[in-house]
């Protein structure tokens, strides 16, 4: 571009004030990189939910179990291909701030339904034949430094065990891993046989089940036939996707999207004050340099676009530096928080948002300054000079 | 083909000044011939500026009509305007008006950014521009480095970088000492008589206007004649 190196150096005419808003640019993309990513983990179990899978659940509560033996009556509903169960342990390993997602499940049935987890074949043979063996996603294994062979105490929040005892021990047989950058594999599975009978409580339930609908049945009707089945008993159920059930579970934590969204519209009200005046002042500063240039034949809508591209690039040299930096601390954020915040991912929509948010508050900032120089009177401004 | 490069017929610039009209041009007729060099002299105010602002395609006439190289400025739209000042015109301001923030071969090169030249091209035809108003060696030198006229002497090359057959001073030597004058007046001698281009100065020194092939003195709008000395 033949006007590159003027619009470089009238960016750069003021260094103090230009790199003062490039600063500012920086830490708004900064912050959006951070936020984006964290937002992103908050919601990232929707982002990854699969429209075929739905989530049989108490229709009280969540934290209610329901019966094993729904497990059939859900397999033989029609619409049905498939069903497993999960429940939650809600134990810490060492530490109280040591939590992370752990399961009981039936490991073939939980892996057939999950099929965007890998899992070496005889890592998942060895899973099935250990009645106390376990399986982890490889975040957590790598954040915990765990190898197959390794023993795992879990110390139970919620599940005592029949004998009194509060620590469970597992043999760690195998470690997922995904293909889908969005999902997260911070959790840690483990046999439902094994629970369900050294448990002290609530035995012979699970906590939610999952199904997966046949090809060519229609969900919503799927979802009606199993709530229908189990109406007016001791444990209605609700059916739903697994996007919903996602969604749900993340609004305990509050509408994080809301207040991702507020903060940020916030730091980018104020950003845009602060370059809007940095281009204001520049375009005052100069007017009969733009005129000296609309006298020497630049156009009206040349003078414009310089202005405008000017205030871009300085958006663009503050934003990038900002979601570069973000990009890396939120590589360093899902090593350190991976086990208790999973899926904390910048990823590439938020990156081609934010540089999308570069150009539109470029254009912003920028398009008030950059008319008045292209409606500049050549006269009048060069009389003033 | 005419030997007239500009010719004014009948024109009259009136500005709106607050409820007041003021004339600043009145029913003035004007013909430049290729290859001229006028002085223009009058007292402020005189519309020697608006003269030179309306052969330059920067100010339209209220009427009367301004043709220079055969085109009708006076019809022109502001964007046809712009293109062709762009190459058929020279400006040469008395406060230089560099862009502080380009070096002096920069500068020079700024009307070539509206050409289709490329970036070799264009650096290479700033450079004669600056070897032929003798700033060869100052090319990379800031403004803020140059003297007062070293500034008017890139502000020359700059004006003449796109070969215009037209050059407009406004008080070129206005902001210089006596000797650095009188070598930017034999700098714009050389360009009129070994180069050809036809120039029109505004001036209120008499000595600068020696320099020029004839003087014209505008006065409440109106031109006279007389021949230099």
């Amino acid at each position: 571009m033949k006007y590159f190196r003027l619009i470089w150096k009238n960016a750069w005419r003021k260094k103090i004030r230009t790199s003062l808003t490039i600063l500012s640019v920086f830490v708004a993309f900064l912050l959006f990189a951070l936020l984006s990513a964290i937002g992103f983990a908050f919601r990232g179990g929707v982002d990854v939910a699969d429209a075929e899978r739905l989530i049989v659940l108490d229709k009280i509560s969540l934290i209610n179990p329901l019966p094993m033996s729904y497990m059939n009556r859900i397999a033989a509903t029609e619409g049905v291909e498939s069903v497993t169960h999960a429940s939650w342990f809600g134990g810490f390993y060492q530490d109280p701030r040591n939590q992370f997602g752990q399961f009981p499940v039936d490991p073939q049935s939980y892996f057939d339904m999950y099929s965007e987890f890998d899992i070496p074949a005889e890592q998942l043979e060895a899973f099935k034949s250990n009645r106390t063996g376990a399986v982890v996603g490889r975040e957590l294994a790598d954040t915990y430094g765990w190898k197959i062979g390794d023993r795992i105490p879990l110390q139970a929040t919620i599940w005592t065990k029949a004998d009194g005892g509060r620590t469970w021990e597992f043999d760690l047989e195998g470690i997922f891993s995904t293909d889908d950058a969005r999902g997260s594999t911070a959790l840690m599975l483990f046999q439902y046989d094994y629970f369900e009978e050294a448990r002290a409580f609530a035995k012979g339930t699970v906590g939610w089940y999952i199904l997966r609908v046949a090809k060519g049945a229609d969900p919503v009707r799927v979802a009606s036939a199993i709530d229908l089945q189990f109406a007016n008993s001791p444990s209605e159920t609700e059916t739903s996707t697994e996007a919903a059930f996602a969604q749900s579970f993340t609004k305990q934590f509050g509408n994080i999207a809301l207040i991702v969204t507020l903060i940020l519209g916030a730091v980018f009200f104020t950003l845009l004050l602060v370059s809007g005046n940095t281009m204001s002042q520049s375009v005052r500063e100069r007017i009969s340099e733009l005129a000296v240039l609309k006298t020497l034949g630049f156009g009206d809508r040349t003078v414009l676009g310089i202005v405008l591209s000017e205030s871009i690039l300085i958006m663009l040299l503050g934003g990038l530096l900002g979601l570069g930096l973000g990009w890396l601390v939120v590589q360093g954020l899902a090593k350190q928080m991976g086990a208790f915040l999973p899926g904390v991912f910048l990823s590439p929509a938020a990156i081609a948002g934010g540089v999308g948010m570069m150009i539109g508050a470029g254009i912003l900032a920028g398009i008030f300054p950059a008319l008045k120089a292209m409606r500049l009177s050549i006269i009048e401004a060069l009389a003033r000079a | 083909m005419s030997d007239i490069l500009a010719r004014l017929q009948g024109v009259s610039r009136i500005y709106q000044k607050g409820k007041e009209k003021v004339e600043v041009l009145h029913e003035l007729d004007l013909e430049i011939p290729k290859g001229d060099f006028i002085a223009i002299m009058g007292p402020s105010g005189s519309g020697k500026t608006t003269l030179l602002n309306l052969l330059g395609g920067l100010d339209k006439p209220t009427a009367g009509s301004v043709n220079v190289g055969g085109a009708e400025l006076s019809s022109m739209s502001n964007s046809q305007l712009s293109h062709w000042r762009s190459t058929n015109v020279g400006f040469i301001f008395q406060f230089y008006n560099l862009l502080p923030v380009l070096t002096a071969l920069r500068n020079v090169e700024l009307p070539l950014l509206l050409t289709n030249f490329k970036s070799r091209e264009r650096v290479k035809r700033a450079s004669i521009a600056l070897d032929i108003v003798g700033l060869a060696d100052r090319a990379k030198h800031y403004p803020r480095e140059l003297s007062g006229g070293q500034e008017q002497r890139v502000a020359i090359a700059r004006a003449i970088v796109s070969d215009p057959s037209l050059l407009l001073c406004d008080e070129p030597t206005g902001d210089l000492d006596r000797e650095t004058a009188d070598e930017i007046l034999r700098l714009l001698q050389v360009l009129n008589r070994e180069h050809g281009k036809t120039i029109v100065m505004v001036t209120h020194d008499a000595q600068a206007a020696d320099f020029a092939n004839r003087t014209l003195h505008c006065d409440k709008g109106t031109l006279e004649a007389k021949e230099a000395a």
